[in-house]
């Protein structure tokens, strides 16, 4: 977790010391500083916008005139998307899997993480370096082994097996990351309701649980996006009926598709579909999405 | 609270530990042992060859060759580029600017900033793969860059950038830098976070610019964050592939001009029947990825430093 020093304003720094600093550096770096930092937002946002821009102009209009404006809206594209595309059904198929994925892979892990972290026991390092290792495992490797073993017990091509999958390969870090913060949690409380009588399942779920918040929440960000965002897998898990893909693989689909149709305002208008919730929860949940994707990465 | 400890232990890791054994640790343990026989993948016979299969990985110039190139390349080029953009942007928008009290903080716009480069960082691989597609599709098809370029009269590749030889790899870097750049910046920036503003005050008031602020003081301080983000960024760099499969035409082209090993493992697998071959494939990316971690834990440490 991160360690951070409270930064402290420096309230008794006179505002004299500033002429020392910054006039030599010239106005000339600031401007090219300036200028760099407003051209990478740009690199951002101008793709966006334009995508955007795209989505409401007709495939002709994409192709003749990429820099133009839509000459009207032609929302035809997003029905397109939506019922030819089938965006709507992606969109559930991926919350279904999702609901279940997600809650698991927390479940487990913070089980998991709570007996490596609070327990003493035979075994208990191995288990935990076991998981650790996991994260510099290349998906790559284990795609045909997977497959086969799903295909084996009759989980390929279904929801539960996809779902099972997810929380297999999201365990490692969030396995990695929780039992380093059920480490920092204080054992004062633990022992207080120990000696109040609470049995070890009442001791996690109603005392150890509830004081794991903010490194429970961190995390679960870090699993949505992930498994929301998650390709590979589906791709090979899921790749027998088109109709059940998750949104990133039934996206993928119809850009493969696009290239014999030829319907690219339905494509981009997909694209804007699928982007959306994201935007939105990114806008609400900015902070907190930045600190939960990056919380593992500061120890 | 003695009693019941081992059940409540037992309890609580039998089924997390046994689903990652079976869909985790099981299977890349079958990859090692797939990778020295002469498996297709589909038969149900198959006999073991020995190392076959990884001295003959080194002869296949016609897909592995290649792609240990260009996974080589951007080995090199995703996290050096990555890293440079993060640090820089970080140090501009937390301590680039500063306040009339002479205080330090960033650049005028920083809070903006930070939000718009973090954006890629959350939408998913497709989404970025579509977008990019078609900026840089050709002209004929309205790409972005190529309809820019003769809008202001200048010459562009016929066929878009992703179907050009020369600029196929470049394009897919640029991609993942333009998507990595957001999440290091704000992981740099915590950690800038946490060295204390009474240096850089106690530097300005000796008469220290920018420059020397950002070298002498925030780099080797975050030495240990640069460290940590090379290593994410080779384990990123190794795993390539989604955005060549989404983006690049025959998944790995034109002409193998942009295939990676993580392609080179996939087609294998799943489109030539070689699954042997494949698995061979991903046990020396999985070595790779192993050294380097150990490299750069063992030779890239410093002192620590205590605030």
């Amino acid at each position: 977790m991160a360690t951070e020093t409270p930064v402290k304003p420096p309230a008794e720094a006179p505002a004299k010391t500033r002429a020392s600093g910054a006039p030599r550096e010239g106005a000339v770096l600031n401007f090219f500083s300036q200028g760099f930092l407003w051209l990478w937002s740009l690199m951002v946002i101008v793709p966006v916008v334009w995508i955007v821009m795209s989505s409401f102009k007709t495939t002709r209009e994409i192709a003749s005139a990429p820099l133009a404006l839509p000459e009207s809206f032609h929302w035809q594209n997003f029905a397109n998307a939506w019922t030819n595309g089938h965006i709507g059904a992606f969109f559930l198929n991926t919350l279904q899997v999702m609901v279940f994925s997600v809650t698991g892979t927390m479940l487990l892990g913070a089980m998991a993480a709570y007996v490596l972290a609070r327990y003493q026991f035979f075994g208990n390092r191995i288990i935990y370096f076991g998981f650790a290792a996991g994260m510099m495992f290349p998906v790559f490797l284990a795609l045909f082994p997977l497959f086969k073993t799903l295909g084996n017990v009759g989980l390929l091509n279904t929801y539960t097996g996809l779902i099972i999958v997810y929380i297999a390969y999201s365990l490692p870090f969030t396995v990695f990351f929780l039992t380093a913060f059920f480490r920092t949690l204080p054992t004062g409380v633990a022992e207080a309701a120990i000696v109040d009588g609470a049995g070890h399942y009442r001791l996690f779920f109603q005392v150890m649980l509830p004081m794991a918040k903010p490194g429970l929440i961190a995390i679960t960000i870090f699993n949505i996006i992930g498994q929301w965002n998650q390709f590979l897998l589906p791709l090979v898990l899921m790749g027998r009926n088109p109709d059940d893909a998750v949104i990133s693989q039934g996206l993928a689909n119809l850009a493969m598709r696009q290239g014999y149709e030829g319907d690219s305002g339905a494509l981009f208008a997909g694209t804007v579909l699928a982007m959306i919730p994201i935007f939105i929860a990114y806008v609400l949940f900015q902070r907190q999405i930045q600190e939960g994707l990056t919380a593992g990465a500061i120890k | 609270m003695k009693h019941g400890r081992y059940p409540f232990i037992l309890s609580f890791l039998a089924l997390p530990v046994g689903l990652y054994a079976w869909l985790v640790i099981l299977p890349f343990a079958q990859a090692f042992q797939i990778s020295l026989t002469d498996w297709s993948g589909s038969s149900n016979s198959f006999d073991y060859i020995g190392f076959d299969n990884y001295v003959n990985l080194f002869k296949d110039e016609r897909f592995v060759l290649p792609a240990l190139r260009h996974t080589g390349i951007i080995l090199v080029v995703l996290p050096v580029a990555t890293i440079a953009l993060g640090l820089f942007f970080a140090f501009m928008l937390n301590l680039g600017g500063r306040s009339r009290q002479g205080r330090i903080e960033g650049v005028a716009g920083s809070r903006f900033h930070k939000v718009v480069y973090f954006f890629p960082q959350v939408l998913s691989v497709a989404i970025v793969g579509i977008l990019w597609k078609q900026v840089y599709a050709p002209e004929n098809f309205g790409g972005l860059i190529t309809g820019t370029l003769s809008a202001i009269g200048l010459p562009s590749p016929v066929n878009g950038f992703l179907a050009d030889k020369r600029f196929v790899l470049a394009a897919v870097i640029g991609v993942l830098v333009w998507s990595a750049v957001g999440f290091y910046l704000v992981f740099f920036s915590s950690a800038m976070a946490s060295i204390p503003r009474d240096i850089y005050e106690a530097a300005i008031i000796d008469g220290a610019g920018r420059f020397q602020m950002f070298f002498k003081i925030t780099l080797p301080l975050l030495w240990d964050s640069v460290q940590t983000a090379w290593i994410y960024l080779s384990i990123v760099a190794l795993d390539v592939f989604v955005l060549v499969y989404l983006m690049t035409p025959e998944q790995g082209g034109p002409d193998t001009a942009s295939e990676v090993v993580g392609g080179v493992i996939w087609k294998y697998a799943f489109k030539h029947g070689e699954q042997a071959f494949a698995s061979a494939i991903g046990v020396v990316l999985f070595f790779a990825a192993l050294s380097l971690a150990v490299v750069s834990l063992r030779f890239g440490r410093r002192e620590q430093i205590e605030y």
